[in-house]
């Protein structure tokens, strides 16, 4: 998480306030917020300071941001400065003489200076003074005002909202940025969507929506679906449904059903941002200045646009090997889903959860499906658990080959087949396979480095291409902000971006304060058995608790609907980890079984209400299902087992 | 006929009928520290809590055949004639569906896929004979002594048992827990009910398809419910509202899924005579309580389900001196599950007041043990128990209905939150998804607690679980609203109740 480091040459003004000087202050109605310096009594100072500590309490620092929020909404011209500093003179002097009048707070002749300067940080990520609110928006310090005014744009933000074409723009139309982009347009403002899918290397591109409609979880949770009901139709026999012929499956059907659900929901994002009256451009964006983007469409018509504030929520997209041919003849989970003819035997490179979904399904279809691994399965899941959704894959048919990794060109071979070297990662040993098609799915890039962020210096991570943001999303630029799989150390969850979408249009635009929250967000891997998770992984736990005060329980499970089935009853398995010294407080929560996500969504509400062991044992079972398994006589303690 | 796989295990009790009588009363060295009568999911829990604990157990269970003959193991309602066959042919219901469903999904299945009850009803009898089997081996590890016997009471210290072959048998306890349970109700007013009807004791082990069927209330809406699953002809007599207690937005919406989904329903009718017909059909004779009008019909099968009575009849409480309720039959019950007599419990279904559910016996039943070993004094909480209805559509909820949160907080301190929303499965299926549906009842005052989540959909009990210990945290809107989804499932719905009934 990126709280940006502190300017390297911090004015004189940044030192601790001094004492209250006379005269500084040029404005008479401060004294409404927080005082004229010399003639506030005592009793008044108080307000804005906690008293005592130094340091404000979170809620009365609440109070503070509130406050200066609403001296930055209040007042055409706002500015906080410090009496003694030169840039915030010239600052003042440029307002003056444009005959404009100004709202002063001097941080030095305030007792909680310090948290006023602190708390400003967080709203517009500058730590430095002057720092300048024109008309609601933060134009930035001294230099960032002198060169508003040369550019006319100053002239333009004291003339009102007309400075720009959009309060708005939002680069990416994809679930984080739909909903920021609509939640902006409800709350009033004027705001675009900028989104253009750039076609993978085999051609495949998509509608409005972004990963998660086009070819992520919706697609892939069609198609788990499909997978599970071969599953179902084997059970079907043995309770009773009879029917003799082999069932076959046809790829063509599934996907061109799966497609026509997508092109519904693709609609259906179009006619929502046109309802809510934000301007929707297929275009590809590009930063060209600040506040200003250019937009290329299809037929390579450039158009600029500027704006108060941007989002960027460009996503990411599947990563390639980097050896010859791995473009010209794999594909990706950009191409899986709307691929028009069946993939045949399957190579899944790679261990991450989009290669176990898709290697999962593509079995259960009755695919014949390898996957190949460098080290470890599902990287940043539990490691237990990982292994177990691993081992139930291989048992029911997936293929995996361990410490391999492709090295050599994939060739084509006789049409439709592809052969594929790898070589072992410990030591000699090569193995060589021939496949129909091979899918990677080795990790995904951020979409970062062609939009122009280097022009208005927007920081990345220059290894991962990530953007680093502080608590409220915001970039080392304060106008630009991104949500969404580009964060540095965030989540990359649906569900997370439209939360952090909505909240941050609700902070921009419609005076709220509440931040997304990126604790215990519950997520749920869709591999033939469903994988459930909320909270710390065992190794993350131990790392952040220690082992010793940990309290592992766990138990395996037999879904009664598996019995009758014949399925087997070694497999299901859940545990939870708690803090034992906070009261058995649940840290962890892990279910390896089916409906998963069904069964993980209301934990992960319990988790927020604080739930412990102690309420688990307290709260009745609903008989007979999965969920009930924390009834189990057999859910034991994990780390008493381990000591014995 | 399962109940001849293992040996008997309480030769001691039947060897020495007496040795119990004047040796056991007061002192209980010669006979139990605990007598458990009634071998279901509370006495069981009960019994193997408190021998865990070290105490002296007995159960003594005993399945009086049901009018139609149907006879079953240990375990008791639950596992023989409720929530595990029930939820399997349920299962089988849903496959049904899927079956459907898969030609959708690509999969090249033949267009009418016939169900073959014979097999499904073996493949559950199965399941429900290995649990009868494991509840046994279960009770012998633990020491608890078995006594396959009907039990009356002799005086508040002593039970005597009765074997199949009229072989009596006095076992004397300390402590006495009485979880017998209930047994459906037979409509004996009506001509032919006894003699033609069956009840959901005999429905999960008949060996043929029951045919055309008219089930006659929640036990009637799931047994309609796969039957129609399963391709029968089912149809749904009622007398007044379907899945009284429930809420009842949340049961309309349930019965139209499952009328939509090919369920007949006969609302405000009533029965007046079964007969048989000379080709082996049942004829039923009803009359329309609005109208008055009487109208007819032929069926394969008659299933009565209008409720359950509790089996307290041939206890012969009364010399024990325990009391039971004057309409309910049930045995009345203090916070402790203690009767009117202080060393004899109730737990379970037979119990005035409580929810006639299994994880609630269970738990009472563990609770009970633990007291009585003294090893904790926790009561147990019958507040937010999540329950889960396996209708076609299934319906999920935990705490207070609509009503009864309206009834208590008054219509102005309630908000409901709800939404229909349709799951990401039925859209590519082409299934209709106009009952899916989920309210959130709250408090109206900030922080907006939760009273009450009520889910239609499916998995709607997988959905509930975790909600609930959610609801038993203290749960607040504002704080499953923090909550965020997991994508796509159907639970993320409840984590994004946005549109208040209020708003419109």
């Amino acid at each position: 998480m990126a709280q940006p480091p502190p300017p390297s040459s911090p004015p004189r003004a940044q030192t601790s306030p001094g004492p209250a000087k006379v005269g500084a202050v040029p404005n008479r109605r401060l004294g409404s917020v927080r005082g004229v310096p010399m003639s506030s009594p005592p009793g008044r100072r108080a307000r804005l300071s906690s008293p005592g500590t130094g340091r404000s309490s979170s809620e009365t620092r609440e109070e503070l941001r509130r406050r200066l929020l609403g001296l930055i909404e209040g007042n055409r011209v706002m500015i906080f400065s410090k009496s003694y500093c030169p840039h915030s003179t010239r600052v003042k002097e440029l307002f003056s003489s444009l005959g404009v009048e100004c709202h002063i707070l001097e941080l030095d002749q305030v007792d909680d200076g310090a948290s006023v300067q602190e708390v400003l940080s967080e709203i517009t990520n500058q730590r430095t003074v002057p720092n300048i609110f024109v008309n609601k928006v933060h134009v930035g310090g001294c230099e960032q005002t002198f060169q508003a005014h040369q550019s006319g744009v100053l002239e333009k933000l004291l003339q009102g909202d007309s400075a720009y074409d959009y309060d708005l723009i939002v680069i990416g139309g994809g679930s984080g940025g739909l909903a920021c982009a609509q939640e902006a347009a409800v709350l009033g403002k004027k705001v675009m969507v900028l989104d253009f899918v750039v076609p993978s290397p085999q051609g495949t591109s998509w509608g409005l929506g972004g990963t998660c409609v086009n070819v992520g979880c919706i697609p892939k949770k069609l198609m788990h679906q499909a997978a599970l009901l071969g599953q179902a139709l084997i059970d079907s026999r043995k309770f009773g449904w009879e029917y003799n012929q082999q069932v076959k499956h046809n790829w063509e059907t599934m996907t061109e059903a799966i497609q026509n659900h997508i092109g519904s929901l693709n609609w259906g994002y179009r006619l929502s941002l046109r309802e809510k009256a934000v301007a929707y451009v297929n275009s590809y964006g590009e930063f060209v200045e600040h506040h200003k983007i250019k937009a290329t469409n299809r037929k390579g018509q450039e158009t600029c646009y500027t704006a108060a504030k941007f989002v960027i929520a460009t996503g990411e997209r599947p990563r390639y090997l980097g050896i010859q041919g791995d473009k010209e003849y794999c594909i990706t989970s950009d191409d899986l889903f709307s691929l028009p003819y069946c993939p045949g035997k399957t190579l899944v490179v790679g261990a991450s959860y989009v290669a176990l979904e898709c290697a999962g399904f593509l079995a259960g279809l009755g695919l014949d499906v390898t996957v190949m691994v460098r080290s470890i399965l599902l990287r940043g899941f539990d490691q237990e658990m990982a292994e177990k959704v691993g081992s139930y894959m291989e048992q029911h048919g997936v293929k995996f080959l361990r410490k391999f990794v492709p090295i050599q060109q994939l060739e084509k071979g006789s049409p439709g087949k592809l052969r594929v070297v790898a070589e072992s990662t410990e030591g000699p040993g090569a193995v060589e396979g021939v496949y129909n098609t091979v899918l990677l799915a080795i990790g995904r890039d951020s979409c970062t480095r062609k939009i122009g962020l280097e022009k208005i210096g927007v920081k990345i991570n220059e290894k991962s291409g990530k953007i680093p943001v502080n608590d409220v999303e915001q970039t080392n630029v304060p106008y630009v902000y991104a949500i969404g799989d580009i964060l540095e150390g965030k989540l990359e969850l649906t569900p997370v971006a439209i939360q952090a979408g909505k909240l941050l249009a609700r902070r921009l635009f419609g005076g709220r304060l509440e931040k997304c929250d990126y604790v215990n967000v519950p997520t749920t891997v869709f591999t033939p058995l469903e994988y459930g998770c909320c909270g710390l992984s065992e190794e993350k736990a131990i790392e952040v608790h220690t082992k010793e005060n940990l309290e592992v329980y766990h138990t395996l499970f037999w879904p009664l609907e598996w019995t009758v089935a014949g399925r087997d009853n070694n497999t299901c398995y859940a545990k939870i980890i708690c803090n034992k010294f906070d009261n058995e407080r649940v840290v962890g929560f892990h279910i390896l079984g089916p409906n998963a996500g069904e069964v993980t969504q209301g934990f992960a509400a319990a988790m927020k209400c604080g739930l412990t062991k102690q309420l688990l044992d307290d709260t009745i079972g609903i008989h007979p299902t999965c969920g009930e398994v924390w009834k189990e006589k057999t859910f034991l303690k994990l780390t008493s087992v381990d000591v014995v | 006929e399962e109940r001849r796989e293992m040996p008997p295990t309480g030769q001691e009790g039947r060897e020495c009928p007496l040795r119990g009588v004047r040796g056991g009363c007061g002192s209980g060295r010669q006979g139990y520290d605990l007598l458990v009568i009634g071998g279901g999911s509370g006495g069981l829990a009960c019994a193997k809590e408190a021998a865990q604990l070290g105490k002296k157990v007995a159960v003594v269970d005993y399945v009086e055949p049901s009018p139609r003959g149907t006879r079953w193991g240990l375990g008791g309602t639950c596992v023989n004639v409720g929530c595990i066959p029930k939820k399997l042919m349920h299962q089988a219901a849903l496959l049904g569906d899927m079956i459907r469903d898969a030609p959708h999904y690509g999969w090249e299945v033949p267009p009418l896929v016939p169900h073959d009850w014979k097999k499904m009803a073996e493949a559950v009898q199965n399941h429900v004979k290995s649990l009868n089997w494991g509840h046994r081996v279960q009770l012998q590890d633990r020491k608890v002594k078995y006594f396959n016997i009907k039990a009356s009471f002799v005086n508040e210290h002593m039970v005597c048992g009765v074997t199949k072959d009229g072989k009596e048998t006095l076992l004397s306890a300390e402590h006495i827990v009485i979880a017998t349970g209930g047994r459906p109700r037979y409509p004996t007013h009506i001509e032919g009910a006894l003699e033609y009807g069956i009840t959901s004791d005999d429905i999960f082990w008949l060996k043929e398809s029951p045919g055309k069927t008219p089930p006659l209330a929640d036990v009637a809406l799931e047994c309609a419910g796969f039957l129609t699953g399963l391709g029968l002809d089912a149809t749904v007599m009622v007398r007044s509202i379907p899945l009284r207690g429930f809420d009842q937005q949340m049961s309309s919406l349930v019965t139209e899924y499952m009328a939509s989904h090919g369920t007949r329903f006969l609302r405000g009718c009533t029965p007046s005579r079964v007969g048989r017909l000379p080709d082996g059909q049942l004829q039923v004779i009803w009359e329309d309580l609005a109208s008055g009008k009487k109208d007819v019909g032929t069926f394969d099968t008659v299933l009565w389900a209008i409720g359950r009575v509790p089996e307290t009849r041939s206890l012969h409480l009364e010399n024990a001196g325990v009391n039971t309720h004057p309409n309910s039959q049930k045995i009345l019950v203090d916070a402790g599950e203690a009767t009117s007599v202080p060393h004899i419990y109730a737990i379970g279904d037979v119990a005035e007041g409580r929810p006639e559910l299994t994880p609630p016996a269970v738990m009472a039943g563990k609770l009970l043990a633990r007291r009585l070993c003294g090893q904790s004094s926790d009561l147990m909480d019958y507040d937010n128990v999540p329950t889960t209805v396996f209708t076609p559509l299934e319906y999920g909820c935990v705490g207070l209905s609509e009503e009864e949160a309206v009834a208590r907080h008054g219509e102005e301190h309630v908000e409901v939150y709800h939404a229909y929303y349709k799951p990401l499965e039925f859209t590519v299926a082409e299934r209709d998804a106009s009952q899916c549906y989920i309210k959130m009842v709250c408090l109206r005052e900030p922080p907006q607690l939760v009273l009450g989540l009520h889910f239609l959909g499916p998995n709607a009990g997988e959905v509930t679980q975790g909600f609930a210990l959610g609801i038993k945290c203290g749960a607040s809107y504002a704080q499953v609203m923090r909550t965020l989804g997991i994508h796509p499932t159907c639970a993320e719905e409840v984590a994004k109740l946005r549109i208040t009934k209020r708003s419109g």
